[in-house]
């Protein structure tokens, strides 16, 4: 009998005719047939990864994602969608690539004095997952409120200049609210359909909460997109400062859930690990508000952010438009750099931005000053030796 | 259209019998995405326990920690689980004065498998209807309608719908893309074999050109894709528009639609008062449906005690909503008449449909009950109501008064 080597598309398989995002590009009639009937340790599964993607179909000119993970396992047990999904999204990444991860911000070169005439404020924030506890798309309320509770009872233990209270939605006065809503620190339930596709905006409010130091600079989201997001911040042009609170906050969390006994979700693969394929490596974004109104409309702007490995978006944060030429101005690579490396990037590039943009002031030229290349990030050689020490 | 499924895993026939579901064994291939168990549960039910602190819906009512902690593990042999259902509840606490269901069944068999809450809850949605002890009656025999021409003066236009879910898939909160497409597969299939008078054409939402668009928005036809989140919450808007679609005959006085909130709804409905020529044509309609999936091997998910089985608890037994557009400037001032309404069994609506206010004292009058009476006494209350409150609006215009006329 002649062996017949066409796969018949699966009578499960989305259309995917109208869609552009990442998960549509990988996702195969023969992928998905191979991974229809997998699923991880706790039940999650295809269909369930890729719901998001197939619910919207995405933009011709914004490449979205199109597939969250539902638990750490997700990322190995359907491998064979997301290598190729993440290697798309973070420009090339081979899957025996090992990933860096560096908090130590004395490796930071200056940073500290970041001109405040251009650059307004220095923000920093990444996600961390709790293992073992499965992720917002799939988590049980039962799981939610375990992570709740890991995480705040590691965030009451900061003390000092990090020592903060945890203010959890559920029952949340009108005037604590307010008080958040102020300070720009509360956060809302999800209404993209990019999210709520996913089943990450159940059971809300439950276990969602928002914590926040004393001084007003470190922030955490719990159980919003991911378990937490941290984020340190403060005025002016002192990254050093923000990235070195950033990192002690880190660190001293991690300490405290490890001597509870938990841990983050984390492979020397792909880095942290978090609910969006998007997010991996270090999750980190890194970025200063910028006032460049001469040089963002120089011409060759959009240029000149894509060689730093830089991305621009309108201070409102993703989505928004840049008012007076004020720029939210941070990182674009996530995996296959380490922490360190990325907000040194920002450091840099944001430095030579400000030159540019004093010379244009004097009606200067900048062409000596346009990188050549493409500046490259990738630690993945530098890391197989650091393996050895 | 072939399906691609392995033999070895093929039902032996009896349990297909059992099951209902002749053709349900061509899904085999694609069940194992479904079967249970689904996921291994690392807390005790007290732990998942839902907040519902704030919430006022039907389910809050039912759903003890102690009738939680009985069913949570349990599964549906389509692998369907107590969350599942009771997502949308959770994720809409509602409102004190408007009382919704909360829960909406995965498939036919979530209502035994978790009838500790569904029982309960259909109780108190349906008057003290008992599934446990009671029978529906069902009665699609038109014929038996006494009356049914109302007066056209104020009667703007006559409808009636319900819905129909196939027996062995599961409904849309839960269906799969495939059992999905079989869906549309067996009842446009069915459609097409319909006699002279509704024969019509179907229209997948997916394939539609603009012109077909345009011209079901103008017949007030098309359906879009859910936005509110009692019914996104619930899962049911998922792969839209795979799989979803409109029929309606030539004459479009008869429309179908495909795997919006069920798997089918049927609409009758025509301008006017004749509410007997409306009834007669759904009835005639839906049994030659039923009839032509039955030629296949389908048939409609029913029982004895809750009749005809659909995806929200409150549209079950007959599924139906008979109604008019009425106009009733006067008798709407009076303040009596809320609780007219409520004597003859009938709920208002604005003339957008449900949550819409009225216009001009032109109102959508139809049935409040469902289980626990067939198709032909609820037509009838209908009918029966609507011409005594056009008989008040008469008396009302001539500055008479409508005391003796008010239902004891």
């Amino acid at each position: 009998m002649p062996t017949d080597k066409k796969v018949e598309t699966d009578i499960n398989y989305p259309d995917l005719e109208k869609h552009n995002n990442w998960m549509s590009k990988c996702l195969t009639p023969a992928v998905y047939t191979k991974l229809k009937n997998r699923k991880t340790p706790s039940g999650y599964s295809l269909d369930k990864c890729i719901q998001t993607g197939v619910d919207n179909p995405g933009h011709p000119f914004i490449m979205t994602v199109g597939l969250v993970a539902g638990d750490e396992e997700t990322y190995s047990t359907f491998s064979e969608l997301f290598d190729p999904v993440i290697s798309g999204r973070h420009g090339g990444y081979p899957a025996n690539a090992k990933h860096t991860t560096d908090l130590d911000a004395t490796h930071l070169r200056g940073g500290d004095n970041l001109d405040p005439k251009y650059v307004l404020s220095s923000r920093v924030r990444t996600g961390r997952s709790v293992r073992g506890l499965a992720l917002p798309p799939w988590c049980t309320r039962g799981e939610r409120r375990k992570t709740e509770k890991i995480i705040t009872e590691a965030l009451s233990a900061l003390d000092g200049p990090l020592k903060g209270n945890y203010y959890p939605l559920t029952g949340m006065t009108e005037e604590t609210q307010d008080k958040l809503i102020d300070d720009h620190f509360l956060f809302d339930k999800p209404v993209s359909p990019l999210l709520t596709s996913s089943g990450m905006a159940r059971d809300w409010p439950d276990a969602r909460g928002i914590w926040h130091n004393d001084a007003k600079n470190f922030l955490v989201w719990v159980n919003e997109e991911d378990h937490m997001r941290i984020i340190s911040m403060e005025k002016g042009g002192n990254m050093k400062a923000v990235f070195q609170r950033f990192c002690d906050g880190l660190q001293k969390v991690e300490a405290t859930i490890s001597s509870n006994g938990h841990s983050f979700m984390w492979n020397q693969h792909l880095g942290y690990i978090l609910t969006c394929p998007s997010n991996l490596g270090t999750g980190l974004r890194g970025g200063v508000h910028l006032k460049v109104p001469l040089l963002s409309k120089h011409k060759k702007f959009d240029d000149i952010l894509s060689k730093m490995r830089l991305q621009k978006r309108g201070t409102g944060g993703v989505d928004t438009a840049s008012t007076d030429g004020t720029f939210d101005i941070s990182n674009l690579d996530r995996l296959g750099s380490s922490e360190v490396s990325q907000v040194q990037c920002v450091i840099d590039g944001v430095e030579t931005l400000i030159q540019m943009e004093k010379r244009l002031e004097q009606k200067k030229s900048i062409d000596d000053l346009i990188p050549k290349e493409t500046k490259s990030n990738k630690t993945t050689t530098v890391a197989v030796r650091f393996h050895f020490h | 259209m072939a399906f691609n499924f392995s033999l070895t895993k093929l039902l032996p026939i009896a349990a297909v019998a059992a099951a209902g579901g002749a053709a349900y064994y061509k899904l085999g291939s694609n069940a194992e995405a479904r079967l249970p168990p689904t996921r291994k549960l690392p807390f005790p039910p007290s732990a998942d326990f839902p907040d519902l602190s704030k919430h006022h819906n039907i389910m809050k009512n039912h759903l003890t920690p102690g009738v939680y902690a009985q069913l949570r593990d349990r599964v549906t042999p389509n692998g369907i689980t107590l969350d599942q259902c009771i997502q949308t509840g959770v994720d809409n606490p509602g409102h004190p004065f408007i009382k919704i269901v909360g829960l909406v069944a995965g498939d036919e068999e979530s209502y035994e498998t978790f009838k500790e809450l569904f029982f309960p809850v259909i109780k108190e949605r349906h008057n003290g209807y008992d599934p446990e002890t009671m029978v529906h009656p069902i009665d699609l025999d038109s014929s038996k309608l006494t009356g049914g021409k109302l007066d056209e003066k104020y009667v703007l236009s006559s409808r009636v719908r319900t819905g129909r879910a196939i027996r062995g898939i599961p409904h849309p909160p839960m269906c799969s893309r495939a059992e999905r497409r079989e869906v549309e597969r067996v009842v446009t299939d069915a459609l097409q074999g319909l006699p002279k008078d509704l024969e019509g054409k179907y229209y997948s939402l997916k394939t539609m050109t603009d012109k077909e668009q345009d011209q079901l928005i103008d017949d007030h036809f098309l359906f879009d894709k859910p936005v509110s989140p009692l019914l996104t919450s619930a899962g049911m808007a998922r792969d839209w528009p795979d799989g979803r679609g409109i029929f309606h005959n030539d004459k479009k006085n008869f429309l179908v639609w495909i795997n919006e909130e069920d798997h089918s709804r049927i609409i009758s409905m025509e301008k006017g008062g004749n509410m007997k020529s409306v009834f007669d044509r759904f009835c005639r309609g839906i049994n030659e449906v039923e009839k032509l999936i039955h030629e296949k091997g389908w048939e409609f998910q029913k029982s004895d005690n809750l009749g005809y089985i659909l995806t929200c608890p409150s549209n079950i037994g007959n599924g139906l909503r008979c109604g008019v557009h009425v106009k009733l400037p006067k008798l709407s001032q009076e303040p009596r008449f809320n609780e007219i309404l409520e004597k003859l069994r009938l709920q208002k609506r604005g003339t957008g449909g449900v949550d819409t206010a009225a216009v001009g004292g032109t109102f959508d009058i139809s049935n409040l009950d469902r289980l626990g009476k067939s198709e032909v006494q609820l037509v009838q209350e209908v009918v029966d109501g609507v011409s005594l409150m056009v008989d008040m609006e008469k008396k009302l215009e001539k500055r008479q008064s409508i005391q003796h006329l008010i239902p004891k």
